[in-house]
């Protein structure tokens, strides 16, 4: 048989080609060396145009999520762990376990090889934290310029353990209201990072996967009424959409919402309110009264959990949607949708 | 803040017992109703967010100035801003806020949409990054502020010149807080009975020229801070003023406000600008309230560099923010509020921007009234 192969000594490259995207012999390379490798396990390794894997009983949660963050890397993250954590997240909002990824990428030509290794090692690094696994994907390379280095689509399954109905619809007046950690801290530190703003501080991005402790906490609560994470528009955002989708009066207290000193120092100096600041590992979680204290203890047992607080409850049900924050002095505000981009104020 | 930032002075813990202590010497005081007009739109927004008015009391009515630099930045501005962001070459850039103030054709960050180059900065000496690393293209600051922000856009203009960078230019909207409140205190039918002088403001300008005004518009001045007790405190000395009849400045936010203000900062902007007629929205021209780049600075002055075209704006008749701006109409009383005229489709220049008067009582106090009622029973 006539050897076809270039007898050519076969080029590394540096920086991600056109060709990376075009589905020849080199997509087939970087697919081989470095996204089976990284993300091997046994649904992936079946290399088939798709995953194959088994249907489950009962429902399931499918969700997707595109990830455009910039920069790309972070404090306390990446766009990588951020495209894992956002979907394992989403899913873990349904009452869902999370357990199938498929994971697209958007790649700028260009682009650094060794920053694509760095990225898929996070993503690998974040889904087995989460313990899911990456079963199918794909790979398009566009020309310099008509993307921002890397864009990552990632969608996933999970399955929806018998017993749990998480809708808006379960809410019920006198409902708890809990954060599960302190507020606005991706949002900052990608708004001080993105312009070059040196605060000297601890800020950091709290992206994490929260589904490990969400199902100890369904386990033992399963009257968990909703859930849902706080990511762009902050939780007033977060807790006005789900005003609005149950008719709901939600009443916060101020002085009760967890944010950490550096965050509100960040916030000040850019006009920002953190109400209105993206989080990345937190949920709002609304619960029967009665199961606030369990449900605060199993969070605080948890690294993710360890600022769970009370921050309100629900007022009224079948109401003009509302969401009021009452302060240390007593007085009330409305907090209303983010209008817009939240951008700083210049005074 | 970001002086009050590095000054370590930041603080979180606002002191409730302190609060409620200076409410009650304040509502000790009053005999009358009050009316008294804070001129930041930095305290209008504090005042509506800590629910100051709700502690105050039905006696004293907190009206609000034309403070918000952003919303008084004429439309025929933003226009301009607008058109130059689209020719080619240009890198338009300018503070975050400014950058979703529509003007009559809309905001910067819709000319982005349409390819114009706009990017956010936080402060104008950021340009020469910027500029230096695009030798080939035109780098324009959108410069609008009150006496807080001109010193830093002098520094920038004269940084230019100093080093004959010649790429960059400043489309100036700068206008000073005297000359408004001058404006609006000849208005016979004003009824204002004080004034809290914005503190950030008078850090940089000091308070002679208010000892002028409250001198002959017989009106006391209560230099005031952003916080809330640091507020109340303005409110308090303001009170007493008024209660005992003296027309003079008090300095309520010492520790950051001398007299004579920031002579350096005052001596920047006498270097690089002169005193003009400026136009503000909402309001329209009053006299010697802008700041315009002078004859040696010329040449970095946007407006001249490049040809633009400037067209009156027709406004909204039915927008009442002029009123508004001038302490003779709260923004709930205006027809358009909530409902024509919101943050995301603002109608006039007081909810153009957060900060303004009629944006802060739409994100703060809409429909405030019977939120719960008494039931302050329901939490912890």
């Amino acid at each position: 048989m006539i050897n076809m192969d270039c007898p050519l000594e076969e080029k590394n490259f540096e920086t991600i080609q056109l060709a990376h995207g075009g589905g020849g012999r080199m997509s087939q390379k970087l697919i081989e060396r470095l996204f089976y490798p990284e993300f091997s396990n046994p649904y992936l390794n079946q290399q088939h145009d798709g995953a194959v894997i088994p249907i489950v009983e009962g429902e399931i949660a499918y969700t997707t999520d595109s990830y455009v963050v910039n920069p790309i890397f972070f404090n306390g993250g990446d766009i990588g762990d951020l495209a894992i954590n956002g979907t394992v997240n989403d899913l873990t909002c349904c009452g869902a376990v999370p357990k199938f990824l498929t994971s697209a990428f958007i790649i700028e030509e260009g682009f650094a090889v060794s920053d694509l290794k760095r990225i898929v090692a996070s993503m690998q690094k974040a889904a087995q934290k989460a313990e899911v696994c990456i079963v199918t994907g794909d790979t398009k390379v566009v020309d310099k310029g008509k993307c921002d280095k890397i864009f990552i689509n990632t969608s996933g399954i999970g399955i929806i353990p018998k017993g749990i109905k998480i809708h808006p619809s379960m809410i019920k007046k006198g409902d708890a209201v809990i954060i599960t950690g302190a507020i606005a801290e991706h949002g900052i530190t990608i708004l001080s990072e993105r312009g070059n703003i040196n605060f000297e501080s601890d800020l950091k991005s709290d992206t994490a996967s929260l589904n490990k402790m969400i199902q100890y906490l369904l386990k033992e609560i399963p009257q968990v009424h909703l859930m849902r994470d706080p990511t762009r528009g902050g939780i007033s955002s977060t807790l006005n959409e789900i005003a609005e989708a149950a008719s709901l009066k939600i009443l916060l207290e101020e002085e009760a919402i967890p944010v950490k000193e550096s965050v509100l120092a960040a916030c000040d100096l850019l006009g920002l309110d953190p109400l209105y600041v993206a989080n990345e590992g937190v949920m709002s979680i609304f619960l029967p009264k009665n199961k606030t204290e369990r449900a605060l203890e199993i969070l605080h047992y948890f690294e993710e959990g360890k600022n769970a607080s009370l921050i309100g409850y629900v007022l009224d049900s079948n109401c003009v949607p509302q969401v009021i924050v009452r302060n240390k002095f007593g007085t009330m505000r409305v907090v209303e949708m983010l209008s817009g981009e939240q951008l700083p104020r210049i005074c | 803040m970001n002086n009050r930032f590095i000054m370590g002075i930041y603080k979180r813990e606002v002191k409730k017992e302190h609060v409620n202590a200076l409410v009650r010497k304040i509502k000790e005081n009053i005999s009358q109703p009050l009316r008294i007009m804070e001129i930041c739109g930095g305290q209008t927004h504090a005042l509506l967010k800590y629910g100051i008015q709700e502690l105050l009391g039905d006696k004293i009515t907190m009206i609000h100035g034309p403070g918000c630099p952003v919303c008084v930045t004429p439309q025929n501005i933003i226009d301009k801003a607008f058109d130059l962001s689209l020719e080619k070459n240009i890198i338009m850039t300018t503070f975050g806020d400014m950058a979703r103030v529509p003007g009559s054709k809309g905001s910067l960050l819709y000319a982005k949409s349409f390819g114009a180059d706009i990017r956010i900065l936080y402060s104008p000496l950021d340009i020469f990054q910027i500029a230096s690393e695009n030798n080939d293209k035109e780098i324009v600051f959108f410069s609008i502020g009150f006496e807080t922000t001109a010193p830093i856009h002098a520094l920038a203009i004269k940084y230019a010149f100093d080093n004959d960078i010649q790429n960059v230019s400043f489309l100036t909207s700068l206008v000073t807080v005297p000359a408004a409140l001058k404006y609006l205190l000849s208005d016979r039918d004003a009824e204002i009975d004080g004034i809290l002088g914005a503190g950030h403001v008078c850090a940089v300008s000091g308070y002679e020229d208010y000892e002028k005004l409250a001198e002959e518009f017989k009106v006391p001045i209560s230099i005031t801070g952003f916080e809330p007790e640091e507020l109340l405190l303005g409110i308090l000395n303001c009170v007493n003023l008024i209660v005992k009849g003296e027309h003079c400045v008090i300095n309520s936010y010492p520790e950051v406000v001398v007299r004579k203000g920031n002579e350096k900062a005052i001596g920047l902007i006498n270097e690089v600008f002169d005193v003009f007629d400026n136009n503000w929205r909402g309001l329209g021209v009053i006299p010697k309230s802008g700041l315009i780049i002078n004859k040696k600075y010329e040449h970095y002055n946007s407006a001249l560099r490049f040809k633009i075209s400037d067209k009156d704006v027709i406004i909204n008749v039915d927008c009442r923010a002029g009123e508004i701006m001038r302490g003779k109409l709260q923004p709930n009383e205006c027809s358009l509020f909530g409902r024509l005229c919101n943050p995301d489709n603002p109608q006039g220049a007081s909810m153009v921007s957060s900060e303004g008067a009629c944006a802060a009582y739409y994100l703060y106090s809409r429909n405030i009234v019977n939120l719960i009622g008494n039931r302050k029973d329901v939490l912890f």
